[in-house]
Order: C-alpha cells, then sequence, then structure tokens
C-alpha cells in the first residue's frame, strides 16, 4: 500500500469555533493506482489533499508512507514533498523563474540533489509533459495557458513523486485542453507506474479515467469504489451536489421512456455506444 | 427581424494587442479580435464558444466598452461605444460577471453587495432596496441576504454577482465562464438563474463557456477561432458539424456525441441531437 489514512480528524478554530473540515477517514491509495477524488466544493477535498503530503497536521488518526508514520519525529518529511507530488488548482499562477527550464530546477533542487541530477530531472520532466526544446529557455509568461500548466506539472514531476495529486488539473481550459491534460496524466501514470490522485468536479472524466473513486462528502468519506459500483448511487450523489456522467442519466432516460433493457450503468460513452448497438443489432434480427 | 434595433452591433472590429520588447519598441501586432461583424437583438440568448486564446473574452470586453475597438465600431443601441461620452449609458445597458467569484465580491453582507450597483447610480435608498430584494428572488438567494459572502458556495457566489448586476437593470448579461470554477450543483445554480432571467425576465444573455452542455437552449452560437467568428447558427446547425467542432479544440455535448457515434456505426440516427429527448 503506497498511502494509508487512517482514523483521520481535522479541525480549525474560526472565531472561538471548532469547525471539523475532516471527521475519522480512512482509505488507502494503492501504489500505481488512478484514484479519482470529488466532492462538492467545502466537502473536503482540499483539506484531505493537504494531509497527504504532511502540509497539515492531523488533530487525530495518522497516515502512513509505505508503512511509516509521516508525523512520526524520525520521519523525514521534506522528502515526502517530493515522493507525494500535489500540483495546485491553477498551477500555472505559481510559476515564478526566468525561464521554463529554470523554474522546473526549482522543486529538485530544494529536494537537496546535486545540480547534474536537477537538470537532468528538469530535462525529464519537460520531455514528459511533451514540451518542445524551444521553450525551454522562454520565460514561462510567453507560453499558452496550456504550456504553463504543462511547466508546473513538470515542476512537481522533476522531484520523481511516486504519488502525483492533481487538483482540478483542467480548471479553466477549453475541451481540447482539458482531454490533452488528462491523457498527459494517463501517460505519465503509464510511463512511470506512479500513483495518480485527481481532484476533479467533472463524473464525466473521474468514470473515464479512475480505478477507484474517493467520494467526500462533509468532511466524511461518502464511497470510496470503483466507478461502476460508485455511479449505482444516483440520488445520494446529487444530494450532494455531485451526480452521474452526462450519459449515464441518458441511458437511465431511454430505459424509462423506451422500456428497452439498456444498460443503465453505462458510464462512459463508449460503453453507452456498444450497449446500444448490441440492442439494435438484437431489435433488427 | 430587420426592422428590429439591435442591442449590441459590430462591424469589422478588431481588437489590436501590442507587443513591446524591453525597450518600449514595438514588437510586433497581434489581432486579437479580427474583423467581427455580429447583432445581438433583444431578448436573445447568445452562447460564445471557442478555445484558450481564440478571442471571445476579448471580443465579450467590447460590449460593455472596457475595451474598444482598434478598427471598427461597436453599437451598444446605436451609441458609439468609442466615444466616451457613451461609457456610463452602456455600462448601465451591459453588465458583466465574470469568472472568479472571489474577485467580483466586495460587500461584508450578501445585500450590501447587491446594492453597490445601484446605489453608485444614485438611485434612491427606497428603491436601492427594492431592488435588491427583487434581484436576489430572481437568483434565488434572497434566504442567504444577511449572510457574508464568504459564507457562500462558489454557485452562490457567482448567483450574487449576477444580482449586483442585475440590480443595475442592464438590458443585457455577459457571463465569462461564470462556471469554470464550480463545482457540478453550483455550475446548474448558476445556468438555471441565467436561464431564468432570459426566459422570464427577457434579459438579453450572452454567455461564454467551455461547456457545451450549457449552451443547447442559446437562440444562437458564435464560434471564434484566431479572432473571428468562425462558425454560427442554432445550437443544432453547430453541433451537427462533430469533426468541424473537434478541429477548434471544442467538442459536442455528450449525448450529441454519442448519437453521432452511433451513426458512425450504421445506425439511423439525424444529425445534431441536442438533449436527452429528442434522442429517445
Amino acid at each position: 500500500m503506497a498511502l494509508i489514512v487512517d482514523h483521520l480528524t481535522h479541525e480549525y478554530d474560526e472565531g472561538g469555533i471548532t469547525v471539523r473540515a475532516l471527521n475519522d477517514v480512512s482509505f488507502s491509495i494503492h501504489e500505481g493506482e488512478f484514484l479519482g477524488l470529488i466532492g462538492h466544493t467545502g466537502s473536503g477535498k482540499s483539506t484531505l489533499v493537504q494531509h497527504l503530503n504532511g502540509l497539515l497536521k492531523p488533530t487525530s488518526g495518522n497516515i502512513y508512507f509505505y508503512g511509516k508514520d509521516i508525523h512520526d519525529p524520525e520521519f523525514d518529511r521534506r522528502a515526502l514533498r517530493g515522493k507525494v507530488g500535489l500540483v495546485f488548482q491553477y498551477p500555472e499562477h505559481q510559476l515564478f523563474e526566468v525561464t521554463v527550464f529554470k523554474d522546473v530546477c526549482y522543486g529538485p533542487r530544494n529536494l537537496g540533489l546535486d545540480e547534474n541530477e536537477v537538470e537532468l530531472r528538469a530535462y525529464e520532466a519537460l520531455k514528459q509533459v511533451g514540451l518542445g526544446d524551444e521553450n525551454f529557455y522562454v520565460s514561462p509568461f510567453e507560453l499558452s495557458g496550456g504550456q504553463k500548466r504543462r511547466v508546473a506539472i513538470a515542476g512537481v514531476l522533476a522531484m520523481k513523486p511516486e504519488i502525483l495529486i492533481l487538483d482540478e488539473p483542467t480548471a479553466g481550459l477549453d475541451p481540447k485542453g482539458r482531454e490533452e491534460i488528462l491523457d498527459l496524466v494517463v501517460s505519465i501514470q503509464e510511463q512511470t507506474g506512479m500513483a495518480i490522485v485527481l481532484v476533479s468536479h467533472s463524473m464525466d472524466d473521474v468514470a473515464r479515467y479512475a480505478d477507484r473513486i474517493l467520494v467526500m462528502d462533509h468532511g466524511t468519506v461518502a464511497f470510496h469504489d470503483t466507478p461502476e459500483k460508485v455511479f449505482e448511487h444516483g440520488e445520494e450523489l446529487e444530494k450532494m451536489g455531485l451526480g452521474l456522467p452526462q450519459v449515464t442519466y441518458l441511458m437511465r432516460e431511454l430505459a424509462k421512456e423506451t422500456g428497452l433493457s439498456v444498460n443503465t450503468s453505462a458510464i462512459t460513452i463508449d460503453q453507452a455506444r456498444d450497449d446500444l448497438i448490441r440492442i439494435a443489432e438484437a431489435m433488427r434480427s | 427581424m430587420q426592422d428590429r434595433k439591435s442591442l449590441i452591433k459590430t462591424k469589422d472590429l478588431v481588437y489590436e494587442y501590442i507587443r513591446r520588447d524591453e525597450e518600449g519598441n514595438v514588437e510586433n501586432l497581434t489581432e486579437a479580435v479580427s474583423h467581427v461583424d455580429l447583432e445581438v437583438q433583444p431578448g436573445d440568448f447568445i452562447a460564445i464558444l471557442g478555445h484558450n486564446g481564440s478571442g471571445k473574452s476579448t471580443l465579450a470586453k467590447h460590449f460593455n466598452s472596457i475595451l474598444v475597438p482598434s478598427e471598427g465600431t461597436v453599437w451598444i443601441e446605436e451609441m458609439d461605444s468609442a466615444d466616451e461620452k457613451n461609457l456610463w449609458d452602456i455600462r448601465q445597458k451591459v453588465g458583466m460577471v465574470f469568472q472568479n467569484p472571489d474577485n467580483q465580491i466586495i460587500g461584508q453582507v450578501v445585500e450590501e453587495d447587491v446594492g453597490f450597483g445601484p446605489e453608485n447610480m444614485g438611485v434612491p435608498t427606497k428603491e436601492i432596496w427594492e431592488r435588491v430584494e427583487e434581484s436576489l428572488k430572481t437568483v434565488g438567494m434572497y434566504e442567504f441576504r444577511k449572510y457574508s459572502p464568504n459564507k457562500l458556495s462558489g454557485g452562490q457566489k457567482q448567483r450574487v454577482s449576477i444580482a449586483g448586476v442585475i440590480a443595475m437593470h442592464p438590458q443585457c448579461i455577459v457571463l465569462d465562464e461564470p462556471t469554470a470554477m464550480l463545482d457540478p450543483r453550483g455550475r446548474k445554480e448558476v445556468i438555471r438563474a441565467v436561464r431564468a432571467l432570459n426566459d422570464v425576465e427577457k434579459m438579453t444573455a450572452i454567455l461564454i463557456t467551455h461547456y457545451m452542455e450549457e449552451i443547447v437552449y442559446a437562440d444562437k452560437v458564435f464560434v471564434m477561432d484566431a479572432g473571428k467568428v468562425v462558425m454560427s447558427g442554432t445550437p443544432r446547425e453547430v453541433f451537427s458539424q462533430v469533426e468541424k467542432l473537434k478541429e477548434l479544440r471544442l467538442e459536442v455535448p455528450v449525448v450529441t456525441e454519442l448519437a453521432y457515434e452511433l451513426k458512425k456505426a450504421g445506425l439511423p440516427m439525424p444529425d445534431g441531437i441536442l438533449d436527452s429527448r429528442e434522442f429517445v
């Protein structure tokens, strides 16, 4: 198990009132898996991801990274920041160096690596996100929005994390840009075998990409299962301000309106297409 | 339609963006908006699509004189947007809502925030309160009038921003990716509020978005690329061109996409299906 969250509770004080942002949260992240993390704004997702790389300290409970308690005094939390890489929302806002290459060097240099290794990693990471050599020595501010975001992701990849957490990496991008970033994440996972945690507001995206989905609601884990299983709970998800993939709604309506035995648990367009073709063929013969 | 007076009209609109080098010399000129002609009629629900950097936000900023054309003309109800003496009137006719709810709310209390606009316009106090009440009711936020905005969700904040605009009684509201930062419920709330404004209050709405399913109810869609309007028509007309939209870095609603996939597989499906009822 790459990471285990065990009975994690996080409280903070707001004007003399104790607010419980996370309440007895337990789950684990498998090595190399693609985990989708969903929940409405304020459900505790962001607090949770900050715990995963030790940016916050639990009020109670523990987090284990490959079996070691990350809040143990012996544990090297600085190294953890590299092992559990966190790409924040709108990460391009955090680019600051004069060139793209220098910006990507910042993370690995902070890990205390020697300069050769730092530059080698920066080079590899920029290649991984598909940025051409001609962009290495320009100012990050001259790049397009999608390119800037790739540079920001490269900055985290250069630390060679074992778990890569991305907080809504597609926010504000056009449809093609969203697809490119998600395809990039999948290719990074395939090349490196690192586990991915994708925080998303898009049910369609987590349905399509995730191996398992963690649903947060009011600071607790509402569901933690495969997309197929999680999206069986349409009503509960809607009550939490979430919902189902659009194609699942369509299939449900088709079943209701036509009385055909449509697969109402289809969660991707491909599944729906294959199912409807099957039905059409059955009707023809 | 010809005899109706356009609310917004652009003729050969060009907006040039000047890039300078470190010494301040002009490096090059980019046309962010390039020779755009379009008209918006009162009561229309208009959607503008286009990939990042296609010029849609720059275009929208011309609709209430945040930007003025480098070449060509923009008229808001026959007022030239480049003429400074029209600025005040134009800003009152066309209100804007932006992407980030946290940058748009200034009041400590919801009703105070919504009242800022009309107060700045010199509306009498009694009427300000009437407008605040009416606007908050329109977007379904009246019960939150005494709340502090930072206690609200993203969708609720955006609806307060919309209320702040409609309290100024504009004829047109321009929304620049109002749902980009919201969760599914927030997105639904905001789009529902915009549709109600257009349907019930007959307010002209111009919605810029990357989410295709938000615009299936629009009267007209403009698609931008490299500063130009490259496609326009009803949602059905635009969404029947699946391949062309993909070339423009866009997509079609999921329902449309599935129908398209089935058609490719040889099933008899019409083009440009927009919602599940049609699909059935």
